[in-house]
């Protein structure tokens, strides 16, 4: 999974004090729900993004958890309120472990 | 006299029979999912009651395709570090399971978030919202699915 490339666009990368960045992300994964069967029957395992982190300077300031009844390539929208200045992490929790991760940096004056 | 069943009474025996089965298999699934999602939100809430407002559910009444269904959460906090909104949780009653996703929230984000989401069949979303003193509120939509989104 490490070669998947998620795709974050901020509306804006500079704000005053107290402003809200809206953030999008975008992230291919099948999201493989633990319902479906295969052509012999059998029931293909559940494989998910289980969990949704944006950190600021290693702070949470968004997570969520995912369940199977979330889309197949998540797409998140939501909006931060930061108060410093920094770099915001994005972390994508795979079912098997693994990771995805990236970065974008802000700027709070 | 003990006579033996004609075939007409027979075959009205059978009918009936696959009949009652039928109808108790149909019937057990949507009970169980019913009550497991009642059980998620008694373990959010801790119990309580949730209260009808402040959560505002946004999806749209008739979806065409049930494997990506767009959803919009947000709630009315003022998001201070006194007051704010810690978790949602959103569940859907007609799905096989019935959490969808939680989000949590921070003084430093606004307690809005929009994702897409799958839905089995024609349901109920709920929406509960935790804030950070414990209050719990919620919100329901009712979604037709036309294509349901749980694959074959």
């Amino acid at each position: 999974m490490a070669d998947v490339k998620p795709r974050i666009k901020l509306d804006k990368k500079d704000v005053a004090q107290g402003g809200v960045i809206e953030v999008k992300t975008l992230v291919s994964h099948t999201m493989e729900s633990g319902q479906r069967k295969d052509k012999d029957g059998k029931t293909i395992p559940r494989k998910i993004l289980n969990t949704f982190i944006c950190d600021l300077n290693g702070k949470t300031i968004f997570s969520a958890d995912l369940e199977s009844a979330v889309s197949a390539n998540p797409y998140f929208q939501f909006k931060l309120k930061p108060e410093e200045s920094g770099t915001l992490t994005f972390t994508w929790i795979d079912d098997d472990g693994s990771k995805i991760q990236a970065t974008e940096q802000i700027k709070v004056s | 006299m003990i006579s033996p069943l004609n075939r007409r009474q027979a075959l009205a025996l059978g009918t009936g029979a696959v009949l009652a089965t039928t109808l108790s298999l149909r019937a057990a699934p949507a009970l169980a999912a019913k009550n497991s999602t009642d059980e998620a939100i008694k373990a959010f809430t801790g119990g309580k009651e949730p209260v009808k407002g402040k959560v505002k559910l946004e999806l749209p009444e008739i979806a065409e395709n049930g494997n990506t269904v767009p959803m919009t959460v947000g709630v009315d906090a003022p998001m201070t570090k006194e007051s704010f909104v810690e978790e949602v949780m959103i569940v859907a009653d007609g799905n096989p399971n019935p959490g969808v996703i939680r989000f949590h929230f921070t003084p430093s984000s606004v307690p809005e978030a929009n994702t897409r989401i799958r839905l089995a069949e024609t349901q109920n979303v709920i929406a509960v919202a935790r804030m950070n003193d414990g209050s719990v509120f919620s919100d329901v939509k009712q979604v037709k699915v036309t294509i349901g989104g749980c694959g074959g």
